[in-house]
């Protein structure tokens, strides 16, 4: 049996949502553009998913928009500075982004907006005061809420409330937030929000931009006047509906879920410190998703763990990604001081649905004897 | 983990046929196979591309096997290309595929293999691995098909080394090899040879040199005769290789060949073919296979150059871990650079010729 910690990648699919999204495959084939009764059925799915997620991250069912996931969402709200740039706009990220931010804003730059890059501490954490003195006069800030890479989550809240304070409008990624975070747009002031289904147990290749009161955005996608003309494009009806169903089941289990992977993940955590030496946590450990543990494990090559842990059916994440073969050091764990070395001996372990007790001793147990053979071998 | 049925085994799979089928004949066996494709490379090199890798993925797929990409271009870099550069700038012929075996496809993939819980590295190399019952000690043998034979390029294997590799390929012709690829319908079955270094795939060398030492387009210089008369003017030793004949660019009443190169005084010597010839060789850094040094001089037969056919002399170890061969008869073109690898036993020995050891040649003994 395949143990699956790589949560913070992917996740699997809630029977819950399978069903949803299979019948909608199966009877809503309408287009919700269409007046007649197959049309109107799917529109009221579409209608229905909106309140679902809308209710999720506490923002007005008319303030979500729908998108083929975070990546598209982000690109939605940075390029439309693009319109206005000039020398005078100003974009402020942090250096700790999604590539699907750190790619926009690189883009941004070459068509002459300014753009600013925060640098986290060591810990991976911002500093709100510091946040709001580099955004004074921005026409921007987007910054990712939880971390992809190191599960560290930002102080969101006070970050808002001193962007708001001084008038700077705030875009937040929330992708690996939703449904392991509080994430409440009522409670915490960002003006747009983007979030993936897949990270929560929903199907890929949808999410969303959620807009609050007052605020609109500039479609990147022009086509058919689908999502009130800001997204153009007839909608994925089962995967919206999936999406939907894994919101409700996120905002009715947000807590149980905190305290269930937390337990997985300081069992995990505990064992490994138990049993194996010289590793260290990456990222502030009281700041962190509740199931996320980034490690150094010391003079260990994080890929070739990767790979060893595969084939003993534990799948995990490194900190050193390969992109079509190409081995790169986290951009994430650089930014946080780590050295090339350190880099590529990290690993991300990330628990979620499906994981249980028993599994996670069983990763302790492999873990332990993999990196004694990992530092034998060197 | 704990007692697993199967043994595992690592295969490097290059996207070739030869790594493909090597793969193949190791699920065969009944091995778990674990495929491996070494990024060594940039992207425009022929064999270390990342489309062989689609290959040998490609491959593995069909064969049921897990397959993985492991980069180590900053090390090839480090290792391989840097070396070769600087190896031509100091008027040397390198070969690369030598001390890539050795770093690469043994070292760094025997590391690995430990770590995946593999307990041996298989590539499709033409070479047979033996281990000797009395001794115990592992041989390193050259293969059924003698054309396609590269233990030329495998001197540098130690014991520890042999004992974990695997040539699933040493009793088959490439002609089987291909054979029993399209029987299997392996993807990889008609796949053209790859002949070039893999990280000069146009072959052009110098252009190479120049990229990596951009100081060697200014290094040029005279091309003299063997009493020193000037024929005419270079752009660089690194463009020459020993024994050559054309490109020299200069006219002259008999054939000259490039009989020396001198990177101090950046002089290309020529002279007639009989000037090409040595009746000996010094030899730098010699492995020897079984671990051991002779205490006293062996005859063997030494292969200068990748496809010589070798030979017959005596190979006296030197204090210092060198090696003087001197050869029963005049050798031509003998180049520093190349390796120089010493096989023991008949040429026509069923069992194929075992590899005593090598190492490299110094300079060539007149």
């Amino acid at each position: 049996m395949r143990i699956y910690l790589d949560h913070n990648a992917t996740t699997p699919l809630r029977d819950e949502v399978i069903e949803a999204s299979a019948a909608a495959l199966r009877d809503l084939y309408g287009n919700p553009s269409s007046t007649h009764a197959e049309g109107a059925a799917a529109r009221a799915a579409l209608a229905r998913a909106r309140e679902q997620v809308a209710g999720c991250l506490g923002v007005a069912p008319g303030g979500v928009y729908f998108t083929s996931g975070a990546s598209e969402s982000n690109n939605s709200v940075l390029r439309a500075l693009a319109g206005g740039a000039s020398a005078v706009t100003r974009l402020v990220i942090s250096n700790v982004e999604h590539p699907s931010v750190v790619e926009p804003a690189a883009w941004l730059e070459k068509c002459g907006v300014g753009v600013t890059r925060l640098s986290v501490d060591a810990e991976g954490l911002l500093e709100p005061d510091a946040v709001a003195d580099a955004a004074a006069g921005a026409d921007l800030v987007s910054l990712i809420w939880a971390n992809n890479e190191t599960g560290v989550v930002q102080p969101m809240q006070a970050i808002a409330e001193r962007l708001r304070e001084i008038g700077v409008p705030l875009h937040v990624d929330a992708t690996q937030a939703v449904g392991k975070w509080p994430v409440d747009m009522k409670r915490v002031p960002v003006d747009w929000l983007s979030c993936s289904a897949h990270k929560l147990n929903g199907p890929k290749g949808v999410g969303c931009l959620a807009v609050a009161e007052g605020r609109d955005i500039e479609p990147l996608v022009l086509g058919g006047g689908q999502e009130r003309g800001r997204r153009g494009g007839t909608e994925n009806i089962p995967g919206i509906v999936g999406f939907g169903v894994a919101c409700e089941l996120a905002r009715a289990e947000c807590g149980a879920r905190m305290q269930r992977y937390a337990a997985l993940r300081d069992r995990l955590w505990d064992g490994i410190r138990k049993r194996v030496p010289r590793v260290r946590r990456n990222g502030a450990a009281d700041r962190v998703l509740p199931n996320t543990l980034n490690l150094e494990i010391e003079g260990t090559p994080g890929e070739v763990l990767l790979e060893a842990l595969d084939l003993e059916g534990v799948a995990v994440s490194a900190g050193a990604a390969c992109h079509s073969g190409s081995v790169k050091a986290s951009h994430v764990l650089s930014a946080m001081g780590r050295t090339p070395e350190q880099a590529r001996a990290s690993l991300r372990l990330s628990v979620g649905h499906g994981n249980d007790a028993g599994q996670i001793d069983r990763v302790v147990e492999i873990l332990e004897t993999l990196v004694r053979r990992a530092r034998e071998a060197a | 983990m704990g007692a697993e049925a199967r043994e595992r085994v690592l295969v490097a799979m290059s996207g070739g046929v030869d790594s493909s089928l090597t793969a193949a004949l190791l699920v065969e066996s009944g091995a778990e196979v674990v495929g491996i494709t070494m990024h060594l490379a940039g992207d425009a090199s022929r064999c270390c591309s990342l489309e062989d890798a689609d290959d040998a993925r490609r491959v593995a797929e069909q064969l049921g096997v897990r397959f993985f990409v492991a980069n180590y271009t900053q090390r090839f870099e480090e290792e391989v290309i840097q070396p070769f550069a600087d190896s031509y700038l100091a008027g040397r012929t390198p070969i690369p595929c030598a001390a890539c075996n050795k770093r690469f496809k043994f070292d760094y993939l025997i590391e690995r293999a430990r770590i995946l819980g593999a307990a041996k590295v298989a590539t499709g190399h033409y070479a047979r691995v033996r281990q000797d019952p009395e001794s115990g000690r592992y041989e390193l043998r050259r293969p059924a098909d003698r054309a396609k034979d590269q233990t030329y390029f495998l001197f540098q294997l130690d014991q520890s080394q042999l004992a974990r590799s695997a040539f699933p390929l040493g009793e088959l012709t490439k002609e089987e090899v291909r054979e029993r690829a399209r029987a299997l319908g392996l993807a990889t079955a008609d796949k053209p040879e790859s002949q070039e270094i893999c990280f000069v795939p146009d072959g052009d060398y110098a252009k190479l040199v120049e990229a990596v030492r951009p100081e060697a387009g200014t290094l040029d210089g005279e091309i003299v005769d063997e009493v020193g008369r000037v024929l005419g003017r270079h752009r660089g030793i690194h463009r020459f290789t020993v024994g050559q004949r054309h490109g020299l660019g200069i006219s002259a009443d008999r054939r000259l060949y490039v009989t020396q190169l001198e990177p101090e005084t950046r002089r290309v010597v020529v002279g007639g073919v009989k000037a090409l010839d040595a009746e000996g060789a010094i030899i730098d850094e010699v492995h020897w296979i079984a671990g051991e040094t002779p205490g006293h001089p062996v005859r063997g037969r030494v292969q200068i150059r990748h496809r010589h056919e070798g030979a017959s002399a005596c190979i006296e170890p030197l204090a210092g871990g060198g090696a003087r061969v001197i050869f029963d008869r005049p050798v031509r073109a003998v180049a520093p650079g190349q390796a120089a690898v010493f096989y023991a036993g008949p040429a026509d020995d069923a069992d194929g010729e075992r590899v005593l050891g090598g190492g490299w040649i110094r300079e060539a003994v007149r």
